[in-house]
């Protein structure tokens, strides 16, 4: 036997959970023995389908599928936990498979937006309920008792009074001829045994003894290795190359060229393909490459950061308005304005690019990687090649990090066209140097602000003025309009201010842009909550009364303030040296603050004590909030702190970590994190939102300390003075 | 062909003497848990013992690691790395996991040349450890836990 009977009437389940057709199971498995294998089929014997999320084999293996790929966010718990809650099973007795894109699970296999748990929160427990629900009918059924003296527990059903017990496997198959319940009765939260608890991460322990598969350590039958050279300028592509040296080192197979197309731009580059990697590098090397820059070799980050100066003296066009921002400055008794800027940074996730694919029997496409946009990857590369969608097998691995990066399949069309090229299965891997180098970047933002205060010091006008590129790339943004990604949360704030205008001005970066963990937040977050900190100081208020005074509302961002105040000790008075600064920032993902403690320390500064408060109504795996959470406070730590991404030349100055420094272990400070869980109708994003007011806090500690104000990122903190 | 001894497992692989270590572990062996992270000793994700100490094996040519002995993070087999590896799980430290056997294998190493690290060792002897992810916090944590489940 095959997977389910045909008698289900699947109808209204698939319509409850948004799913459409059918597909093939594939992807990355993992069992509780801790196995992990890439499967190229399913292997379930007379297993029953309950839905294209959960299967029961009569042997009692239990299945459950995650859509979302594990990126080191936790998915991989909090998906399959949010099935495996309602069906009455622990994760150790379930294997859990990631799916590859396939319509039948649905829109959203994805990994972005914060958006995986809180997207899923309520249909998924659904499926778990629903196939319990069966489960329980078809053994009620059996024993001839009412369906209300049985229950469910640890994979079994029981009868109450009698005590009898019967497997999930013993009754898969007369469960799965039943009609699926509509709408299910869900579990009480106060019953969870696994949702709002933490729990261990069944990749854990693959990522501990190094038998995690990520997209790197894919290996298929004859497969060859390729490294690729590609233009260092933006906007150049190749004029001419000779491979006569490449060809005489050992290894080397051949040399093609291959097109990258990333954002708005396209360059053809050329790939050295071996039988090992080293030696594609080596044959790399040895290319003699010539460019054609097409006049693009002169931009430098000095000359655009000046060219966004300028261009903060156009208008603008209105983001969003309330009130009479103009009169009401005009008229104001104390005003303020200051211009704030961040610098362009990289991913770098330590597992650089790569991906394996493989185009065979004329019309077939395989591809295994670690992306974090298998839905996107089905639904367009069968169009982009010509191919049927069913001819598309996608693979999805661990990612070793994403951070928006793997958002961007640039990598994987360039396999692809290799191995469509060739013939053969092909294993290309970007270097570190490739990947430094080459983008796509989270771009800079800079900020205008203006601000007025009432004469008795209430904040009664404000303005954040955004320029900065967008990250489409286009040259010929329309002027008239704001970019809502790039002016991200700056009307979002709960902050009760009469009078708002907020504007934005476009100014085109001929490089290739991409969102970065928490997306434009993490910069506008630092000018908007410094630029509240300064505010405050010109009101003579404590920053953290000047904030809670404009949040007379109840709002879970006072709530997050509140919490603030009262986990960091705000009143209680520091030593000498020392200050404390706070922020928070609301925007798409979610809702964040921190209280940050450092004092001087020679002529820099030191991190004393960090407090994080992030809301999220409903937690999901405490343990993962907090690993994200203090992930996410050294993220904006470096991206405050480090380098960054400088141009010159047209091309990228940066080109590993010597140059483009991530933070390491001892600079890492200690982080507190608090998590507000107190219910209510919106769950919030657990991967980005303690990204953004991390920057800011610091900078007003650091002016709480020594009176300087930081309006530029990065800066250096062991130089402040 | 050099011959090489990881794991306790003798390899003979066809490489030239000048091939980092790092390649010959992962595509000739074929022994993945071995990560390539930058290539330039930066990162650490390439990290292996080779009689005992940790070295980047990105920039270790082969030909100089014949005769010795290499472990890898499939190889953790001593008092030391068992506990390192259960410290990890304990106190869920990787998030991608990346990087993560490069930090079990300097983790295992500081251990084992000092069972009792403080701070400023954890600091001295992880810094060539990078994590994007920033489990710093914890993989500090896990290797106090590791240090009091050796005793
Ligand atoms: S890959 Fe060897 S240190 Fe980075
Ligand atoms: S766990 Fe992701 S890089 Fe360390």
């Amino acid at each position: 036997m095959k997977t389910s009977p045909s008698t289900i009437d699947r109808r209204n389940f698939i319509r409850l959970t948004g799913i459409t057709g059918a597909g093939l199971m594939l992807g990355l498995s993992i069992n509780v023995k801790g196995e992990t294998n890439v499967e190229h089929s399913a292997n379930i014997a007379e297993g029953f389908e309950f839905s294209p999320f959960v299967i029961i084999e009569k042997s009692g293996q239990i299945t459950i599928f995650n859509t979302r790929p594990e990126i080191g966010q936790g998915v991989f718990q909090s998906i399959p936990a949010l099935i495996a809650e309602e069906l009455e099973v622990s994760l150790d007795q379930v294997t859990i498979k990631q799916t590859g894109g396939e319509k039948k699970f649905g829109g959203g296999q994805s990994a972005g937006g914060s958006a995986s748990v809180r997207s899923s929160y309520n249909n998924l427990r659904q499926v778990g309920a629903a196939a319990k629900a069966m489960l329980i009918t078809a053994a009620s059924t059996q024993w001839a008792v009412p369906f209300g003296e049985c229950y469910a527990e640890s994979a079994k059903v029981i009868h109450k009074p009698s005590g009898k017990t019967l497997g999930y496997g013993d009754l898969a198959e007369a469960a799965a001829k039943l009609e699926v319940p509509k709408t299910p009765q869900l579990k009480d939260p106060k019953d969870f045994k696994i949702l709002g608890k933490p729990s261990p991460r069944p990749d854990v322990p693959l990522k501990s003894n190094g038998k995690a598969m990520f997209g790197i350590d894919v290996k298929v039958p004859g497969m060859v290795y390729a490294s690729i050279e590609r233009c260092p300028v933006f906007g150049g592509t190749l004029a001419s190359f000779d491979d006569s040296a490449t060809k005489k080192v050992k290894g080397v197979i051949s040399v093609e060229t291959c097109d990258r197309t990333i954002g708005a731009q396209k360059s053809t580059g050329v790939a050295v393909i071996a039988d090992n990697y080293w030696a594609a590098l080596q044959g790399r090397k040895a290319l003699v490459v010539k460019w054609d820059y097409q006049g693009n070799d002169t931009f430098n980050t000095k000359d655009f950061e000046q060219t966004l100066r300028d261009a903060a003296k156009e208008d603008g066009a209105v983001q969003y308005a309330q009130g009479d921002f103009d009169k009401a400055y005009a008229d104001a008794p104390v005003k303020l304005e200051a211009f704030y800027e961040t610098p362009v940074v990289s991913h770098s996730a330590i597992e650089p690019m790569n991906c394996v694919a493989s185009w065979h029997d004329g019309d077939q496409l395989e591809i295994w990687a670690s992306t974090q946009v298998p839905g996107n990857i089905m639904n367009s590369f069968p169009k982009t090649y010509g191919i049927p969608p069913e001819n598309l097998k996608v693979n999805v691995m661990f990612s070793g990090g994403g951070f928006g990066r793997r958002l961007y399949p640039d990598y994987i069309h360039e396999t692809v066209l290799l191995t469509k090229k060739i013939g053969k299965p092909v294993k290309c891997i970007w270097t570190r140097e490739d990947d430094t180098k080459l983008g796509p970047f989270r771009p800079m933002t800079f900020s205008a602000m203006k601000g007025a205060l009432s004469a008795d010091g209430k904040a009664i006008a404000f303005q954040h003025k955004v320029i900065s590129p967008t990250l489409d790339g286009k040259k010929d943004f329309d002027k008239t309009k704001a970019d809502g990604t790039m002016t991200e949360g700056i009307s979002e704030q709960k902050y009760e201010i009469e009078n708002m205008k907020n504007l934005f001005v476009h100014q085109y970066m001929p490089v290739p842009l991409a969102a970065w963990r928490a997306v434009t937040s993490t910069t506008l977050a630092f000018a908007h909550e410094c630029f509240i900190d300064e505010m405050a100081v010109k009101a003579k208020a404590d920053p953290m009364a000047f904030r809670l005074q404009m949040l007379s509302k109840d709002s879970d961002t006072k709530n997050v303030m509140q919490k603030l105040k009262e986990v960091s000790g705000w009143d209680k008075p520091l030593p000498a040296g020392w200050g404390r600064g706070v922020a928070q920032y609301e925007f798409f993902a979610g809702l964040a603050g921190y209280v940050v403690e450092v004092s001087k320390k020679g002529t820099g500064i030191k991190i004393e004590k960090v407090f994080a408060v992030i809301d999220l109504g409903t937690v999901v795996n405490p343990d993962t909030v907090e690993a994200q959470v203090q992930g996410a406070a050294v993220m904006a730590l470096g991206a405050a702190t480090k380098g960054g991404i400088i141009f010159e030349k047209g091309q990228t100055v940066q080109s590993n970590y010597h140059n483009n420094q991530l933070v390491r272990i001892n600079e890492m400070p200690k982080v507190q994190v608090h998590i507000l869980a107190n219910g209510g109708p919106n769950i919030k994003g657990v991967g980005e939102p303690g990204l953004p007011s991390f920057a800011p806090a610091l900078c007003n500690a650091i002016y709480a300390a020594t009176g300087k104000r930081i309006r530029r990122l990065p800066f250096d903190i062991n130089k402040i003075a | 062909m050099i011959s090489l001894n990881i794991n306790n497992k003798v390899y003979e692989v066809d490489a030239s003497p000048d091939m980092p270590l790092l390649w010959a572990i992962r595509d000739l062996a074929q022994l993945t848990g071995t990560k390539f992270g930058c290539g330039i000793a930066q990162c650490g994700a390439c990290t292996v013992h080779l009689d005992g100490m940790a070295i980047r094996s990105c920039s270790f040519p082969v030909g100089a690691a014949a005769g010795k002995k290499i472990t890898t993070i499939e190889g953790l087999s001593e008092k030391v790395g068992l506990a390192v590896q259960k410290a990890w799980v304990e106190l869920q430290v990787p998030q991608c996991g990346y990087c993560q056997s490069g930090q079990i294998m300097s983790a295992t190493a500081l251990l084992t040349s000092k069972p009792h690290p403080t701070n400023a060792d954890i600091d001295a002897a992880m810094q060539g450890n990078l994590c994007r992810c920033g489990t710093y916090q914890r993989v500090r944590s896990a290797i106090h836990r590791a240090a009091e489940l050796i005793k």
